[in-house]
C-alpha cells in the first residue's frame, strides 16, 4: 500500500434498495472525521449517492470503492455488467432505463450520471456491454 | 478551540449508576461512562436533552435560572414560549396565562409568539433575496438543530436562515417598550425566557449568530407550571393582553414555524432522529424542490421540550384550540414595517463548524488515524454493548485511536485474553512438573 494513501471499499448488491444509501453514508463520516472541506464534502455526499444507487438500481452488483490521499479524493464503481449500451445517451439528463420497480419507489429521473459528473471535479466511464461499467470520479482537495 | 462553552444539561454524580442509557442515544456521541460514572464531552454536547429524557436515575438535568432570580433587577419582564400555553387545561386566551405570570412576580409580560410574528415577517422578507443554491433555507430556531448542523452537518450551514430566534426578538422589543413606556434606564430591567427546554438557556449563555444575547435568563416552565397553575383560578377568563397572532403562537408546535413562513414547499420534521435523516437527504441532493425546513429536536416541537409539563400531544392539541381565538391576521399584514427597521433582526456573526469529530487538525495524520480505527473496528466484536463505556464498537476504536481507552477496555477482548493466557499457564504448569 502507498503511504498517505486511504482505500475503503464497500459491496453494493444489485437492488439492494433496503440498504440504499449506507455505503455513501460510511463514506461521508469517515471524511467528515478525517477532516475534508465541507464545500468538498457535499459534492462527494452528492456523487457517491447517486454512483451507490445507480449500482442498486442499474447494475447486477458491484463495489464502490474510495481512494483517499492528502491531495485527492478518487471514488471509483465498478460493477459486473450489464454494460451501458449508449454512454453518450446515458450522460444526457432525464434518459434512464430504470426499471417499473426502481420508478416506483420515486428514483430513475435520469440525473444520476449528470450529477456525478457535475459534482466531480474529473469524470471518466467506460463500459463493455455483458462486462460491467467502471466511473471513476476525482475530487481535488487542494 | 478557544469558544467558551456553557451547557444547560448537566450530571448528578451521585445518581448516575453508569449504566448505557444516555450512551446510547446520544446523536452527537457525547456521552462516555468512565470510572462508573456518566461524562459529557462539552465540545460535543448540543444540549437536546435527549439524555435528560432517558435516564431512568434522573442524574441528568437541565440548569436553569432559579424565579428569585429576577429580584436582580428592579423591574421584571416575563417572556413566556408560546409551548407554555399548552401546558394548561381549559384555557380560554393566553392572556390567563400571561396575567398569572404578572401574579407571580413579573412587572410585565411580552409574549415569544409576537416576537416569532415579527421573526416570521423577517424571515419572509430575507427569503426574497436568497440564492437558490441555499434552498433548502434551515430554520435557525430550535437551538439544537443549529447546533446539531454544526458538529454533524457543517455543509448545510450556509442553508441556515440568519434572523434570530423568536426569544431574543421578544427580549429587545420587550425592554425598548418597556423602558419607554415608563421611563427607566434598559439595565434596570431583566427579561427572563419561560423556557421549555435547556438549549434555550444554553442560546442565552451562548449565543450563536450574535455576541450577547437580549436576555438575561431562562426560567423552567416545570418550576412555574405550579405556580400558574394556582394562579389561573383567580384570573378572570376575559383578561384581553395577549397580542400575538395565531401563526406565532403555532410556532410552539412542529410545523407553525413552517406553516407561517413558507406554506407551500416547506417540510416540518420533528424529533431528533428524524431530523438527522432528512438532513441526510438534504445533504446528498435529494430535495431540491424544498425551499424551507423547518427542524425541531424534540417530538411535537417545542411543546415536546424536556422542561414541559404536559404530554406532547395533549399540549399540542390545547395550542391549536387556543390559536382559533387568536388574531388570524397574517405577520405580513400584522408587523409593523418599523420593526424590521428599528431592531437588529439578522446575525451579525458567522456560524462556524464544529470540529469536534475530527480525528485531528492535520488532514495527513488524521487519515493515519483513521486507518488505524478502521483496523482495531475489525478487532472488536462488534456488538455495540456499551460496556467498555463508549456508546458503539466504532466509537470505542475512535477512543482507542484518540488515546483514551485501550483495546483491554472491552471486555470481550479481555474475555478472550484471559483464554488465552489461561491456556498459556496449563502448559506451564505441565512444563514446570515434568
Amino acid at each position: 500500500m502507498q503511504p498517505n494513501v486511504l482505500t475503503n471499499a464497500y459491496d453494493v448488491r444489485s437492488g439492494a434498495f433496503q440498504t440504499a444509501g449506507d455505503a455513501s453514508a460510511s463514506i461521508k463520516r469517515k471524511l467528515k472525521q478525517i477532516g475534508v472541506d465541507s464545500g468538498i464534502l457535499r459534492r462527494i455526499a452528492v456523487a457517491s449517492y447517486e454512483a451507490e444507487l445507480n449500482l442498486i438500481i442499474h447494475s447486477l452488483g458491484g463495489t464502490l470503492t474510495l481512494e483517499m490521499s492528502p491531495e485527492k479524493i478518487v471514488l471509483v464503481s465498478q460493477d459486473v455488467g450489464p454494460g451501458i449500451a449508449d454512454i453518450s445517451k446515458a450522460m444526457q439528463e432525464g434518459y434512464s432505463t430504470a426499471s417499473e420497480e426502481a420508478r416506483d419507489l420515486g428514483f430513475g429521473a435520469g440525473m444520476g450520471l449528470p450529477n456525478m459528473k457535475r459534482n466531480a471535479d474529473g469524470f471518466d466511464i467506460a463500459s463493455e456491454l455483458g462486462k460491467g461499467t467502471r466511473i471513476e470520479m476525482e475530487f481535488h482537495l487542494k | 478551540m478557544s469558544e467558551q462553552r456553557f451547557h444547560s444539561v448537566r450530571l448528578d454524580k451521585d445518581k448516575c449508576k453508569g449504566c448505557t442509557n444516555c450512551l446510547k442515544r446520544c446523536p452527537t456521541e457525547a456521552i462516555r461512562v468512565r470510572g462508573g460514572r456518566a461524562h459529557i464531552i462539552d465540545e460535543r454536547c448540543i444540549d437536546c436533552g435527549e439524555c435528560i429524557r432517558v435516564c431512568g436515575y434522573h442524574a441528568k438535568y437541565a440548569q436553569t435560572d432559579p424565579l428569585e432570580s429576577i429580584r436582580r433587577f428592579r423591574y421584571k419582564i416575563a417572556l413566556p414560549a408560546p409551548s407554555l400555553y399548552g401546558q394548561f387545561k381549559h384555557l380560554v386566551s393566553p392572556s390567563q396565562v400571561l396575567e398569572g405570570l404578572k401574579r407571580i412576580g413579573f412587572d410585565e409580560v411580552f409574549e415569544v409568539a409576537e416576537g416569532a410574528d415579527i421573526v416570521t415577517r423577517a424571515i419572509r422578507e430575507r427569503m426574497r433575496n436568497i440564492r437558490p443554491d441555499q434552498y433548502p433555507v434551515i430554520s435557525s430556531a430550535c437551538p439544537v438543530i443549529v447546533r446539531l448542523i454544526r458538529v454533524r452537518f457543517p455543509e448545510l450551514i450556509p442553508h441556515i436562515i440568519d434572523v434570530r430566534q423568536p426569544m431574543e426578538v421578544a427580549a429587545m422589543v420587550a425592554r425598548r417598550e418597556f423602558c419607554k413606556a415608563h421611563d427607566v434606564k434598559p439595565e434596570e430591567v431583566g427579561c427572563f425566557f419561560i423556557t421549555p427546554c435547556a438549549a434555550k438557556m444554553t442560546a442565552i449563555r451562548n449565543p450563536i449568530g450574535h455576541e450577547t444575547s437580549a436576555l438575561d435568563g431562562a426560567i423552567s416552565m416545570l418550576e412555574l407550571y405550579g405556580l400558574i397553575a394556582a394562579q389561573l383560578k383567580n384570573v378572570p377568563v376575559n383578561t384581553h393582553i395577549a397580542r400575538a397572532s395565531s401563526y406565532g403562537v403555532g410556532w410552539a408546535g412542529s410545523g407553525g414555524e413552517a406553516m407561517a413562513v413558507c406554506p407551500e414547499h416547506s417540510m416540518a420534521v420533528d424529533g431528533i432522529e428524524n431530523v438527522i435523516r432528512v438532513l441526510e437527504e438534504i445533504e446528498n441532493d435529494k430535495l431540491n424542490d424544498l425551499v424551507f425546513f423547518e427542524g425541531a429536536a424534540c417530538t411535537g416541537g417545542c411543546v415536546g421540550g424536556p422542561l414541559t409539563f404536559e404530554n406532547s400531544y395533549v399540549a399540542r392539541n390545547a395550542v391549536h384550540a387556543l390559536m382559533s381565538g387568536c388574531d388570524i391576521a397574517h405577520p405580513d399584514e400584522k408587523v409593523k414595517t418599523a420593526y424590521l427597521t428599528t431592531y437588529p433582526l439578522t446575525f451579525n456573526r458567522n456560524i462556524s463548524a464544529n470540529s469536534a469529530m475530527r480525528l485531528d487538525d492535520d488532514i495527513v495524520e488524521a487519515m493515519r488515524k483513521m486507518e488505524q480505527l478502521e483496523e482495531i473496528v475489525r478487532s472488536l466484536p462488534g456488538y455495540d454493548c456499551g460496556s467498555c463505556g463508549s456508546p458503539t464498537c466504532r466509537t470505542f476504536a475512535e477512543d482507542i485511536v484518540r488515546g483514551y481507552c485501550n483495546r483491554m477496555d472491552c471486555i470481550h477482548v479481555l474475555k478472550e485474553q484471559l483464554k488465552v493466557m489461561a491456556q498459556q499457564m496449563v502448559e506451564l504448569a505441565k512444563t514446570t512438573r515434568e
